[in-house]
C-alpha cells in the first residue's frame, strides 16, 4: 500500500482503492448481506412492510420442507419434500455432468498438450472457441432443434437402423437437460485440464514409457496427478456453472424434470415473492459452497490454485 | 506412440471436434429450410424468408441493441474497476490481500441466480429506504441492474488477466521514471498502462461477450426490457419460427469472420517471425563465413 502511495500518489491510490471497494461492497458483500437479510422476513404488501407484521424467521427456509412426494429408488418408496427432492436431483445430476465432461475432455486435453503437431494447435484451439462465442442460449436451443421428436437425431437413427421407433428424447426425465449442459459446459473442464497437462515434462512420460509402463499405468501415475489442480478447477467451474443454470434445463427440461434454479425462479417471477427467493438462493449458494470446499479438501486443492 | 493408439487418438479429436460443431451447422441449416417448425428434417426447400421476417421483427433488433449497450457498458466498467483491482493486489501482500483475491475469485463462482436476485433486493431496497415508494432512476429494475450484476464477476475476469500480464512488468521502469522528474499521474499513463494494454484490450473482449452470453443475472434484474438472450429464451419457450435460426445463422457467421481474421492475422505474424529468425541465422552465418564472429 505504502508502495502504491509512493509511485501513484494520493490522488491515483485513492481512485483505485474506491473502485475496488465499489466494486467489492456495493456489487458483491452488500447485495449479499441484503440477500441473507430479506431471506428472514416474510412477503409482505408494500404497506406492510415495517409493520407489526414484519419479523425474522425461519418460516421461508422451512417452505423447502413443504409438500412431501412419494418416490421410490431401488424398489423402496420414500416420502420427501418436493424441493428438497428437486435439490437433491440437481446436484446429483450436476455431478453426473461433471464426470462425463472430465471423461470427455481428458483424452482429448492430453491430445492438444502431448500429441498434436505444435503448428496445428493453434488453428484447433480457435476452432474449438467457436461454439463458446455462440451464445449459450443458442447452444442449448440448437440441442432442442436436434433432440425434436421429429428432429434429425431421431431421423439420423431410424436411417441407420439403430432405433425403430423415435424417441421422445426430451420427454425422459433429466436426458435433455443432461445432454445439453454437457454440450454447454465441456469446454470449461478442457481448457484448465490442457493448461495442466502441458506443463507436464513430456520426458517423464518418456522415461515411464522406456521402463515398460504400460499407457493406462502412465495416465494413472503421472499425468493424472499431475493434472490435478487442473481437474479440481475444471470440475468446481461445471458443477457450479451446472447447477446454477436456469437456461438449458428451462429450455430442454421435460415435464418431469425441474432444476432448482427453475423453483427459485418461479418463486421470484410467479409467485413474486422474492423473500422466499432469497431464501432459496442462500440455500443454494451455501449448499453448494459447502458441497465444492468438501471437494476441493478431499481432492487436497486450494481454492487459489482454481484461477490459474 | 504406438501407430494405432495415435490413430485412434486423431479419429477422437475429430469426432470431438464434429459433436461441436454440427449442432451449430443444424441449427445454422433450418434457418434456410423452408418449414414454419426450426428443423432440418423434413427439408421443404430453400428459402430466405426467415431472414426477412428477422429483418421487420422490432422487439428482436430492439433487443440486438439493448444488448451490444449493456455489453459495451459492462466492459467499460469490468476494465476500469478489474485493472485497479489488479494493480491493488499486485502492490499489496500478506493476509489482507490472501482475503481480498479469495473474495473477488470467489465472484467467478457465485451462481448468477444469487448475483441476480442479490443485486436487484439491494437496489430496489435501496431505494425504497432512501425515497420511499416512488424510487427514482437507478433504483428500480433495468437493464442498469443487470449490467451493475454482470460487472460484478465479470471484473473478476479481466482482473485475472491484468494481473497476469502485471508479473512480466519491469518495477524498476516506474521507478526510473520518478527520478526523472514524471509525476504520478504520468507514471500510470506513460509507463504501467502502455505494458498492461494487451491484457486490458483482452479483458474488454472477454467482458464484451461474456455480458452477451449472460442470462441468469439479466433474467433477475431486467424489469421489463429484453435483451437478445432473453428474448430468444422467451421464443423458444412460446411459439418459436426459424427467424432465431437466421439470427443465429448470422451470428454464427460474423463469429467465423472473427476467428479467420485472427487465424489469418496470426499466420502472417508466424511467417514473419520465422523469415526474421532465418534472416537472423543467414546473418550469422555470414560472420562466420567472413571470419568476424
Amino acid at each position: 500500500m505504502h508502495d502504491m502511495m509512493r509511485r501513484y500518489g494520493p490522488g491515483l491510490t485513492l481512485l483505485i482503492c474506491l473502485l475496488v471497494a465499489f466494486w467489492l461492497l456495493m456489487l458483491v458483500i452488500v447485495p449479499n448481506i441484503t440477500l441473507f437479510e430479506q431471506s428472514f422476513r416474510p412477503y409482505l404488501p408494500v404497506v406492510e412492510v415495517g409493520g407489526p407484521k414484519d419479523f425474522y424467521s425461519f418460516d421461508n427456509y422451512m417452505k423447502v420442507f413443504d409438500g412431501n412426494v412419494e418416490k421410490s429408488l431401488f424398489g423402496m418408496s420414500f416420502e420427501i419434500p418436493v424441493h428438497v427432492y428437486t435439490f437433491f436431483l440437481t446436484i446429483l445430476y450436476s455431478m453426473l455432468v461433471t464426470l462425463v465432461c472430465f471423461a470427455m475432455a481428458y483424452p482429448l486435453a492430453y491430445y492438444m498438450a502431448k500429441i498434436v503437431n505444435p503448428t496445428t494447435l493453434p488453428t484447433l484451439l480457435l476452432m474449438l472457441f467457436i461454439p463458446l462465442w455462440v451464445s449459450e442460449v443458442l447452444r442449448a436451443f440448437a440441442w432442442w432443434i436436434i433432440l425434436a421428436f421429429k428432429g434429425p437425431l431421431n431421423a439420423l437413427l431410424q436411417g441407420i437402423g439403430l432405433i425403430e421407433d423415435p424417441i421422445r428424447w426430451t420427454n425422459m426425465g433429466y436426458t435433455g437437460v443432461v445432454i445439453g449442459l454437457i454440450y454447454t459446459y465441456v469446454l470449461f473442464m478442457l481448457f484448465p485440464i490442457y493448461n495442466a497437462i502441458q506443463s507436464l515434462d513430456t520426458n517423464q512420460i518418456e522415461a515411464a514409457e522406456d521402463l515398460g509402463a504400460p499407457w493406462w499405468k502412465t495416465h494413472w501415475r503421472i499425468v493424472l496427478p499431475h493434472a490435478k489442480p487442473g481437474i479440481a478447477s475444471g470440475s468446481v467451474m461445471v458443477f457450479m456453472l451446472s447447477a446454477g443454470s436456469l437456461l438449458v434445463p428451462s429450455i430442454l427440461g421435460s415435464t418431469t424434470s425441474q432444476w432448482f434454479t427453475q423453483t427459485i425462479d418461479q418463486w421470484f417471477k410467479d409467485a413474486l415473492d422474492w423473500n422466499t427467493a432469497s431464501a432459496y438462493a442462500f440455500i443454494l449458494l451455501f449448499l453448494c459452497t459447502v458441497f465444492v470446499s468438501l471437494a476441493l479438501w478431499v481432492f487436497k486443492v486450494k481454492l487459489s490454485d482454481i484461477a490459474k | 506412440m504406438h501407430k494405432l493408439r495415435l490413430n485412434l487418438s486423431h479419429l477422437y479429436a475429430l469426432l470431438f471436434l464434429v459433436y461441436l460443431i454440427a449442432p451449430l451447422v443444424v441449427m445454422s441449416g433450418a434457418a434456410f429450410n423452408d418449414n414454419k417448425l426450426p428443423s432440418i428434417v423434413p427439408w421443404k426447400g430453400w428459402t430466405g424468408r426467415w431472414f426477412v421476417d428477422l429483418w421487420h421483427d422490432e422487439r428482436m433488433l430492439l433487443a440486438f441493441a439493448n444488448t451490444l449497450w449493456v455489453a459495451a457498458a459492462v466492459a467499460v466498467i469490468s476494465v476500469v474497476v478489474g485493472t485497479a483491482a489488479a494493480i491493488l493486489i499486485n502492490s499489496i501482500s500478506g493476509r489482507v490481500r490472501t482475503v481480498l483475491y479469495g473474495m473477488m475469485i470467489a465472484t467467478i463462482l457465485i451462481p448468477g441466480v444469487v448475483i441476480g436476485i442479490s443485486t436487484m433486493i439491494m437496489w430496489t431496497k435501496l431505494g425504497g429506504v432512501l425515497f420511499g415508494v416512488d424510487k427514482p432512476f437507478p433504483f428500480i429494475p433495468g437493464l442498469h441492474l443487470s449490467v451493475l450484476g454482470q460487472v460484478s464477476y465479470i471484473a473478476a475476469m479481466v482482473m485475472l488477466l491484468v494481473l497476469a500480464r502485471l508479473q512480466s512488468f519491469d518495477a524498476g521502469l516506474e521507478e526510473a521514471a520518478l527520478d526523472l522528474g514524471a509525476s504520478h499521474g504520468q507514471v500510470m499513463r506513460r509507463i504501467l498502462l502502455p505494458h498492461l494494454y494487451p491484457a486490458i484490450g483482452a479483458g474488454a473482449a472477454v467482458a464484451f461477450f461474456q455480458s452477451i452470453e449472460n442470462f441468469n443475472v439479466t433474467q433477475f434484474t431486467r424489469g421489463g426490457a429484453d435483451t437478445l438472450t432473453v428474448y430468444v429464451f422467451s421464443k423458444v419457450r412460446s411459439g418459436i419460427t426459424p427467424t432465431i435460426n437466421a439470427l443465429a445463422f448470422l451470428l454464427i457467421c460474423f463469429t467465423l469472420l472473427l476467428a479467420a481474421a485472427y487465424e489469418i492475422n496470426r499466420r502472417r505474424l508466424a511467417r514473419i517471425e520465422a523469415t526474421r529468425q532465418a534472416e537472423a541465422r543467414r546473418a550469422e552465418e555470414m560472420a562466420e563465413v567472413t571470419g568476424l564472429a
